[in-house]
């Protein structure tokens, strides 16, 4: 970017003094050596000196998005495809669900059932969207399973919906390609490995606990997947791609990992 | 090949020890400072907070990426360390027999200040104690680690440790005793500062050990001395 000097205001036309910096020198350098002194007493901003605001990485920054991205590889390795995670009684289910998502509770935007579409992009045979109607009309499936939040705190969930593996038959999705991304109403957007997506205890969930989803908890559609923490799970699902691209998504780009399996 | 020069004595800390254990200095003090941050975001005591300025990761993401990094070294350098002390017969010198009179007696020594410290090669009751502590409680929390990483993957072996909150609370009581053993370490070895320098140097170069005897049963033509 080139900067027109002359058109400046607040520019003097002689240029700066430079006779008041090199005056002060030593004193410039000195608060320069104890700002970088204080900054290297915390480790927390040792950290954030190679933050990622401003969009190019620093060298530690770069290394562990790598180290974390080996992580993705050891975890898909480690994934077994027909091992279902442990389930649970209704008697343990909690009601309502825990709330969760990059916003609180009362920013929630309720979804509009009526406009509400599903549309379908990528290596998907039959991209027709979906209406509500259309998604209530498959049968489906019970899961009571473990939400797992990466911070650290769980609850029992009963969700009911249709198996994705059977969804992602049933449009013509390429199985063989390696990512399924959503998108959400929110902007929220994530991504899962197709492994995860055909796992059987993977659901486009429709219902909680019996009932059609709250507008909290993703209404009217949301991933459940037994073998992902929950930032995993993308709500309010209004768009979903089959692609060989990595896909990435809200929380991932951040340095979350992307795998994210349990 | 030539026949060598008669090889000096080993060292009391021959250098791949030094360099496992300064390998593993570092991985246990990355994964309790980033894991302070991962645990503020969901705290098990209500009363405990890290402060940012004691954490390592600036947000719980980075936290997380930190604390996956270091549980590389720490398992690779950990087995590595195993075998070496399983092998080279360490563990079975330095470490054993533990004796709980011993471990008495060294208490009941420090408690009086008549410590002896003249022989740094020779662990007493509590160092032998502590260090096969640390050892075992460091294997616990890759055990209860791999639990919460995995509870679904690793389900049967997690469900050794109870649920997901009962791994994550043995996790974090593990770490909590490692900070105390570091802090008894690091202020023992501040204490006796040529402890210190010998991890860092090797230490001093021990007698040449009576011809290697063979571990297993008493062998009928050793003549006894």
């Amino acid at each position: 970017m080139t900067i027109k000097r002359r058109l400046s205001l607040f520019r003097p036309k002689a240029g700066v003094d430079q006779g008041a910096f090199e005056a002060n020198r030593p004193l410039v350098e000195a608060i320069n050596r104890r700002g970088i002194l204080r900054g290297s007493l915390s480790l927390g901003g040792l950290v954030m000196l190679t933050g990622c605001e401003t969009g190019h990485e620093g060298s530690i920054q770069s290394a562990l998005r790598a180290v974390s991205e080996f992580n993705d590889a050891v975890q898909a390795a480690l994934f077994r495809p027909d091992h279902l995670a442990p389930t649970y009684s209704a008697d343990q289910v909690l009601k309502p669900p825990r709330f969760n998502a990059f916003y609180g509770i009362e920013d929630v935007d309720p979804v509009d059932a009526s406009d509400w579409k599903l549309e379908l992009a990528g290596s998907i045979g039959d991209k027709k969207p979906w209406t509500l109607s259309d998604i209530y009309a498959l049968p489906r499936q019970e899961i009571i399973i473990k939400h797992i939040c990466v911070e650290g705190w769980d609850y029992i969930g009963q969700w009911e919906g249709i198996n994705f593996r059977q969804f992602l038959e049933r449009i013509g999705a390429d199985l063989k390609a390696r990512y399924v991304a959503f998108k959400c109403a929110d902007d929220y957007s994530g991504s899962i490995d197709m492994a995860t997506a055909l796992h059987p205890q993977t659901i486009l969930a429709t219902h909680y606990a019996g009932e059609p989803l709250k507008d909290p908890f993703g209404f009217p559609l949301r991933l459940r997947t037994a073998t992902k923490l929950g930032y995993k799970n993308p709500k309010w699902i209004t768009a979903i791609e089959v692609t060989n691209v990595h896909p990435g998504g809200y929380w991932e780009d951040r340095g979350f990992n992307w795998f994210g399996g349990i | 090949m030539p026949e060598a020069a008669p090889k000096p004595a080993k060292r009391l800390h021959p250098l791949a020890l030094r360099i496992m254990h300064w390998i593993n200095a570092i991985s246990i003090l990355g994964l309790i400072f980033s894991g302070w941050k991962i645990y503020d975001d969901y705290p098990i005591l209500s009363w405990l907070r890290f402060d940012d300025a004691y954490t390592l990761g600036g947000h719980p993401e980075t936290a997380l990426q930190w604390h996956f990094l270091f549980m590389w070294p720490l398992v690779i350098n950990g087995i590595a360390y195993i075998l070496y002390g399983t092998i080279s017969g360490r563990f079975r010198k330095k470490l054993f027999p533990l004796s709980i009179g011993e471990t008495l007696k060294t208490i009941g020594d420090a408690l009086r200040f008549r410590l002896a410290h003249d022989d740094i090669t020779h662990y007493n009751g509590v160092q032998k104690l502590l260090y096969l502590g640390a050892i075992a409680l460091m294997v616990l929390q890759v055990l209860t680690g791999l639990a919460i990483w995995k509870p679904v993957q690793f389900s049967e072996f997690a469900s050794l440790f109870g649920s997901f909150q009962t791994a994550r609370i043995l996790h974090f009581t593990g770490m909590a005793l490692l900070c105390g053993f570091v802090v008894v370490h690091v202020a023992l070895a501040l204490l006796v500062p040529k402890t210190l320098v010998a991890m860092l140097t090797g230490g001093p170069r021990l007698q040449p050990a009576p011809v290697p005897v063979p571990a297993a049963a008493p062998d009928a033509s050793m003549t006894s001395n």
